[in-house]
């Protein structure tokens, strides 16, 4: 269990600069992703994390000691962090049997032999897998493998567990049991988990907290729901939520504590208390209106607030329904659940509550107006 | 995402801090002393005998007037490029290695590119026996194959005959030696170079680019023609130039089908010149021999460059069709038979039966033969048969037997056990300076030819250094261990390299974070997991340096006699059939090891 402060991380590779200037708090027993597409140097933070790599500057504390003085070029060993880490490719010694994987680390700390022996049949329990003790890597499948990789690291009671993408390697079936594996291993142990991945159902079901990464930088920190709901500029909002979220080009003035947003949908006045931060230019100015598509409901009959589109495509697929809906020159995604069945180029009517909404600063791209 | 770094002010615990990261990880420590041994083993060498070339020498006192021994001088050069005899020593011999090469390059690269196709490619039957059956000639020595020349078509002119004057054909001298003797000798070893290189380039080539060709309607040629050659033209191109480059530095072959009529080549002369004088000349050809390696090889990766290779393995589709040869699969089969017979069958035959004659030439009705070559102990008899007892009670064999397992062990194990640490700094360095460096400079022996490597360590090696503590190693054994070795670093490293790559970074991580140091990291998991590579490079390094004649010729003396280098003075005082005898001996020896690499995986197809 412990804290983790990470401060004004720098990370180059000769003149590439891949981390610049990270800044992040990780709380004591939380569930910490760090979310992003490919190369944004999620993966490069863990392995700062774990001592794998020296950041060129910053400072790293866990629970207070410092770890990473970049300035004092002061770094402490991997195994003095007190942590654990598990390999997206899980790093399995194929000459070692699951035992001998796990007795391994446990082995160079000198722990008694019952000790040893204790701990490797914790885990293995842990991650049932008792009946594969024995065997190879290489005569386990991967989703086997993978819970040998958790054992070993678990098994060495680290304060912080580290994860690098470790179910991208899993077919879709055991991605979801093993989801709810980790989840339980994150409760039942109570450590802190820094947990690598760019997919972003892996992140909002499992975390705690999300920090969203782009281009080597921390977009945005905060609760999964928080970061689905309001994601703080038009690239995370493109990049969370599958189907994608609808944006609409739209115009928007602020004056007398009001803000005003029209789109080719419909017209909005917000309040200040839903506004952002974010400071708003005067006069009018282009904005982009963020609706996501389970937001956007779709009734046969005319009705009060409703307006009137036009259906482009309608996609059923069981246990939901994606409809393309088109109206003026734009066009947008609505999802209902269940079977829906529309014509195509029927007239509907859609209705959207305006509290959830997002609207952006076209130029600044950053979120003006929250939703609740 | 360029940005440049912004520079730190001076402080003392981080100066304290960044030492101590250097000096406690004992991998950096090892990457110095690696990096400083092959700059000692390499680099110095290297600079040594060129500023040889350009300082006088005792031998030539009293040819440069006033001059002291050590002083800088230009006689050497100009001896050698203008002087009376430049012609003889220089621009002949060089035009005889040029043609030499290029002609090997002509007959050898076709051969073993068709060769390479055909098993690669089409349906000809019996595939995995004659894939088998066509590497065989490559195992025997090149050396190896000029005495079996020799057996064939030796004439009156070497004093005893060959099989074919035996059956009553005359064979003039320009087939039995000189350039066309050396010509095809050398392509029927270095076709294996394209066959391996192409036969490689075609397997890892998807069919459906083919088979796409075939939808769009070309004809077979036409496929051919315009898909399946330009993408295995890089590796065919490669092919050449190590063909070419190989063949300009062959000594042995040169040596035993040339010499006898006073034929040539640039590594022939040298040797005369290093084992005689003025000896710094020699020193100064083999430079001019390493320069055209280079600047062959140099070449090769400017023509080809970024085209190198193209990216042919597509993941999926390794689905490989073979080419239906219908009425042309019998002629290619004879073809490929001949091929054998020739590459194979014949001399060895030959080579074999010579060893059981009396008379050379003379048939092998039973009266003409005996096993007194082979085990013949009866003084008496012996200048009836030759002026020695039979192989096998000859002194000199048996030591030459010692000597070359003796080398072989030591120089093998050293190598491999380099290769694998030169390997794993290359592929844990990759990047960054240092494995780049190491790279380059175990890249440089490849660029020179065999004879000319060790003309540079007798350069090196003839006097003491640092005050006597390096003392002279000139004849010694050590100094045929230690250039064996040396000359073997870019092969044993190529194949550490390739073992490393194959242990994830992430498994020596996963090590570190459990709390393994340096050492532990090392004992427990990359030497255990490198240990079947190993085997199987120990046994590549271990053949290619029992086989080698050319490296080790100029440091021949009496006392560290190979068993190659016997039969090659055999061979040169004109006792064939103990040559062949001992030919025998080293291809057996040779047939036996691959067997055994064969069995821990080792692959015939990265043994140069």
């Amino acid at each position: 269990m412990s804290r983790i402060e990470l401060k004004h991380i720098d990370k180059y590779y000769g003149d590439n600069h891949v981390l610049r200037d990270i800044n992040l708090v990780i709380e004591d027993g939380d569930f910490m992703t760090l979310l992003g597409p490919s190369g944004c140097g999620k993966t490069t933070t863990l392995r700062v994390v774990s001592g794998l790599e020296k950041p060129q500057n910053g400072v790293m504390t866990i629970d207070g000691v410092e770890m990473i003085n970049a300035d004092l070029a002061y770094y402490a060993e991997p195994s003095k962090r007190g942590l654990n880490l598990v390999f997206q490719s899980y790093a399995l010694w194929p000459h070692m049997t699951v035992k001998e994987n796990i007795a391994f680390g446990l082995k160079i700390q000198k722990l008694p032999k019952e000790e040893i022996e204790r701990r490797i049949q914790d885990a293995l329990r842990m991650m049932r897998i008792e009946e594969y003790i024995d065997r190879y890597p290489n005569e386990l499948s991967g989703g086997q493998q993978q819970r040998v990789a958790i054992a070993r690291a678990v098994a060495s009671n680290p304060k912080l567990l580290l994860l690098d993408e470790p179910l991208s390697n899993l077919d879709a079936r055991l991605r979801v049991d093993m989801r709810s594996e980790l989840q339980r291993i994150h409760k039942e142990l109570g450590t802190t988990i820094i947990y690598v991945t760019h997919d972003q159902v892996e992140a909002l079901t499992m975390s705690t907290k999300i920090a969203l990464f782009k281009a080597g930088e921390i977009s945005q920190v905060a609760p999964p729901m928080e970061l689905y709901m309001n994601p703080i500029d038009l690239q995370a909002a493109d990049f969370i939520g599958n189907p994608r979220i609808n944006f609409l080009e739209g115009r928007a003035s602020y004056a007398d504590g009001k803000l005003h947003v029209s789109c080719e949908l419909d017209s909005y006045v917000f309040d200040k208390a839903d506004m952002t931060d974010e400071e708003v230019p005067n006069g009018e100015f282009e904005c982009v209106v963020a609706i996501r598509p389970e937001q956007i409901q779709i009734f046969e009959e005319a009705g009060e607030g409703r307006i009137p589109v036009r259906v482009y495509a309608n996609q059923p697929a069981g246990s939901e329904t994606l409809v393309s809906l088109k109206t003026g020159k734009s066009d947008f995604l609505s999802k209902q659940i269940g079977l829906a069945h529309y014509e195509l180029d029927q007239t509907v009517y859609v209705s959207i509550a305006p509290e959830k909404i997002n609207v952006y600063n076209a130029k600044s791209t950053r979120l003006i107006k929250r939703a609740r | 995402m360029k940005a440049k770094r912004p520079r730190r002010p001076f402080n003392k615990t981080r100066l304290k801090n960044q030492i101590l990261n250097v000096v406690k990880n004992p991998f950096n420590l090892v990457v110095g002393i690696s990096l400083i041994v092959l700059f000692c083993l390499i680099v110095i060498p290297l600079l040594q005998m060129i500023a040889s070339t350009f300082t006088v020498a005792k031998g030539e006192l009293r040819r440069i007037s006033g001059a002291q021994v050590g002083d800088f001088t230009l006689y050497y050069w100009k001896y050698l490029l203008v002087g009376q005899m430049a012609k003889a020593t220089l621009w002949g011999p060089l035009k005889n290695s040029l043609i030499c090469g290029f002609f090997t390059v002509l007959v050898s690269v076709p051969l073993g590119s068709v060769l390479g196709w055909l098993i690669a490619r089409t349906d000809i039957p019996c595939k995995k026996l004659l894939g088998m059956l066509v590497v065989i000639p490559y195992m025997i020595p090149s050396w190896c194959k000029s005495l079996s020349w020799l057996a064939v078509f030796r004439n009156k002119t070497s004093g005893s005959l060959g099989f074919l004057e035996g059956l009553g054909m005359h064979i003039p001298d320009w087939l039995a030696y000189g350039p066309v003797a050396i010509v095809l000798c050398m392509s029927l070893h270095y076709y294996a170079f394209s066959y391996i290189h192409v036969q490689s380039a075609l397997r890892s080539i998807n069919s459906e680019l083919e088979e796409m060709g075939e939808i769009c309607g070309a004809t077979k040629p036409q496929i051919l023609k315009s898909i399946t050659i330009p993408l295995v033209l890089p590796s065919v191109l490669s092919a050449v130039v190590m063909t070419l480059s190989k063949a300009i530095g062959t000594y042995g072959v040169a040596a035993n089908l040339g010499n006898r009529i006073g034929y040539f080549t640039l590594a022939t002369k040298m040797k005369n010149f290093i084992n005689g004088s003025p000896q710094n000349v020699g020193f100064a050809m083999s430079i001019v021999l390493i320069s055209l390696a280079a600047l062959i090889i140099f070449a090769n990766q400017r023509i080809i460059g970024v085209r190198k290779s193209y990216a042919t393995i597509g993941g999926k589709g390794g689905r490989s069709n073979e080419m239906r040869l219908g009425k042309a699969k019998m002629p290619l089969m004879i073809f490929i038979l001949v091929f054998l017979l020739f590459a194979m069958v014949m001399p060895m035959f030959v080579l074999i039966m010579e060893t059981f004659q009396i008379n050379t030439g003379a048939g092998y009705s039973p009266a003409n033969l005996t096993l007194y070559n082979w085990i013949g102990a009866n003084e008496e008899l012996a200048p009836y048969y030759t002026s020695y007892k039979g192989i096998f009670y000859n002194t000199e064999f048996g030591k030459s037997v010692f000597n070359t397992v003796r080398l072989t062990f030591i120089a093998s194990i050293i190598t491999a056990l380099c290769g694998q640490f030169l390997g794993y700094i290359t592929t844990r360095g990759r990047g960054k300076w240092y494995g780049n460096l190491t790279e380059q400079l175990v890249f440089i022996p490849y660029l020179m030819s065999g004879i000319a490597f060790s003309s540079m360590y007798v350069a090196m090696f003839s006097k003491p250094h640092l005050g006597g503590l390096l003392p002279s190693l000139y004849g010694t054994f050590t100094l045929i261990v230690l250039t064996s070795v040396v000359k073997h670093f870019p092969f044993a490293s190529r194949s550490g390299t390739a073992n490393m790559m194959q242990i994830a970074v992430e498994l020596e991580e996963a090590a570190e974070i459990n709390g393994a140091g340096f050492g532990k990291k090392l004992s427990r998991i990359v030497l255990p997991l490198a240990k079947n590579g190993f085997i199987s490079g120990f046994m590549l390094t271990f053949i290619s340096i029992a086989k080698e004649l050319d490296l080790i010729i100029i440091m021949m003396d009496k006392r560290t006699t190979t068993m190659s280098y016997l039969a090659f003075t055999y061979s040169q005082d004109g006792m064939n059939q103990m040559a062949d005898a001992i030919s025998v001996c080293v291809l057996m020896f040779i047939l036996i090891c691959y067997i055994i690499a064969n069995r821990f995986g080792a692959d015939i197809g990265k043994s140069w």
